[in-house]
């Protein structure tokens, strides 16, 4: 009996967990898939609580509701990968043999890595949106805010999910305008970037919206610490920015086990190839999503179309053929810009979101790169699609690879 | 493509000045670039220079953590080298393409 090992639980362990059980045969395939935690959490819904429009349960469900049956699961703390001898060994000690390996292990916000981050402030004038915790905190303080500055700071790239900071501000600005209150409250959004996003003409289009709602946008800001008696953003270059409420996305890290196991960089992403998905440096283990060094979103779209790719790269492995697939670094996102409106991006590593309509060329119903009810209702509707299809490694209507078809140069 | 003539040496490169050819960079071409921006170079911004190019050729995403945690320099030291924008001065005298940030 041969062994397909899958690290992780989230987006991509599932998905993968299920397209495998219906290609590998039960009688010479066991897959098992680990991990630690037993609710699987809609990310992309955490944006959604700050601003009481989802709460806790709109975004929980037991992980094992989404895996087939004929997939072991284990939820154990993953001590490492014992690669060169084909093992992973558990925290109490268990030590599994796989003859395949899929590292699925996501990424994770990790505030400590910035001086006075996680202070006296936290979860009182600082939060974060990027866990549950922290969501459901800005929730409650949002609700009895009297207003002032509210400064929303990217620590660090890659981030999970680049848009959703500025969703954030985006809806912030709704948030406050319907409370009455907008003109208590200065918003403003620090970046390390450049601009609001970091391709041109996505940036160019989501900058001009930002200055619209009169969000303050300061570029090229790579924050080194706060202090939390004077309530102030300190940069490398020893710019400040005064904050009476501090929404933070954190410097993002690998799981430390990837680093353990010396598979990843010095942010403890998996090291892999951005084409084929296996790993650098053994050629049985392959990546998916957040938790690989690929130089694209960290985002379930971005999964969702690796796992097509990894489903025929593996295959392939296992037969001893040449890779049939390789993935083009295609992600799609929509992007909520408050009342009731949204856009929608569709980009890979080579080409950056351009404006037409998607996925029907001149038909739609979406529109690329520009603000539509329709966008909006789309990513509604994205959360049925996630529980329903998406993790469930059901077909899509939406190729793996990006078309040009619908898009306006 | 737009060509620049950089010390007597004709490169190519973007309407930003960045090299499209890292492979016709050279040490000297680097002084002349870093110049340009208003810095004289040491062996330090060399090694930082040599750190980034091999982290590029090797398809790696550049980022001022990454130098940071490179054991040749911290952030702090760096900004003190390529004062402003540190990473993509640095990629400019390096000759390599303007980090895209990782989206």
């Amino acid at each position: 009996m041969k062994r397909l090992l899958i690290l992780g639980a989230g987006t991509g362990g599932t998905i993968m967990a299920n397209k495998m059980r219906k290609i590998l045969d039960r009688e010479d395939w066991d897959i098992t898939i680990i991990d630690q935690h037993k609710t699987h959490y809609y990310q992309p819904g955490f944006l959604f609580i700050p601003f009481g429009m989802y709460t806790r349960k709109d975004v929980v469900k037991p992980k094992t509701s989404f895996l087939p049956i004929g997939v072991h699961v284990i939820f154990q703390v993953i001590d490492r990968i014992d690669a060169p001898n084909n093992h992973v060994i558990l925290q109490d000690g268990i030590s599994l043999k796989y003859d395949f390996l899929i590292i699925a292990t996501g990424t994770r916000v990790v505030p400590d890595e910035t001086p006075g981050l996680k202070g006296p402030l936290w979860h009182k004038n600082i939060f974060d949106f990027y866990t549950i915790e922290g969501a459901l905190a800005l929730a409650e303080f949002l609700k009895t805010w009297q207003g002032g500055e509210l400064v929303l700071n990217i620590a660090d790239v890659p981030i999970k999910c680049p848009v959703a900071p500025l969703e954030f501000v985006m809806f912030a600005d709704a948030f406050f305008v319907e409370r009455g209150m907008r003109n208590k409250v200065n918003i403003s959004y620090s970046t390390p970037m450049s601009g609001a996003f970091t391709k041109p003409r996505a940036s160019k289009m989501l900058g001009a919206l930002l200055e619209q709602k009169n969000i303050n946008i300061i570029p090229d800001f790579y924050l080194e610490k706060v202090d939390n008696e004077k309530k102030i953003l300190v940069s490398y270059d020893e710019r400040e920015i005064p904050f009476d409420c501090l929404v933070t996305v954190p410097v993002h890290k690998g799981d430390p086990m990837i680093g353990r196991s010396g598979l990843g960089d010095e942010m403890d992403f998996a090291k892999a190839h951005k084409h084929t998905l296996q790993s650098d440096f053994f050629p049985n283990i392959f990546v998916i999503g957040d938790a690989g060094n690929f130089p694209t979103s960290k985002a379930g779209s971005v999964v969702h179309f690796q796992a097509d790719v990894l489903t025929e790269n593996l295959l392939c492995a296992i037969e001893n053929r040449p890779f049939t697939e390789s993935f083009d670094g295609h992600s799609n996102c929509y992007i909520e810009t408050g009342f009731g409106k949204g856009a929608l991006i569709d980009f890979n590593y080579d080409t950056e979101p351009l404006p037409g309509s998607f996925p029907f060329p001149g038909i739609g119903p979406f529109g690329l790169l520009k603000e539509t009810r329709m966008n909006h209702y789309g990513k509604l509707i994205f959360r049925w699609i996630y529980w329903h299809i998406l993790l469930k490694g059901k077909e899509m209507p939406i190729d793996s690879k990006m078309t040009m078809a619908g898009k306006k140069m | 493509m737009a060509q620049k003539i950089i010390a007597g040496v004709t490169v190519d490169v973007n309407e930003e000045g960045y090299f499209t050819n890292p492979a016709q960079w050279t040490k000297e071409l680097a002084a002349e670039v870093a110049r340009e921006e208003g810095i004289q170079l040491t062996d330090k911004h060399y090694a930082i220079l040599d750190f980034l190019r091999e982290r590029h050729s090797k398809g790696e995403a550049l980022t001022i953590r990454s130098v940071g945690n490179s054991g040749i320099i911290d952030i702090k030291g760096f900004y003190g080298l390529f004062p402003g924008a540190p990473m993509k001065k640095a990629a400019k005298v390096a000759g390599i393409p303007k980090p895209a940030s990782c989206v």
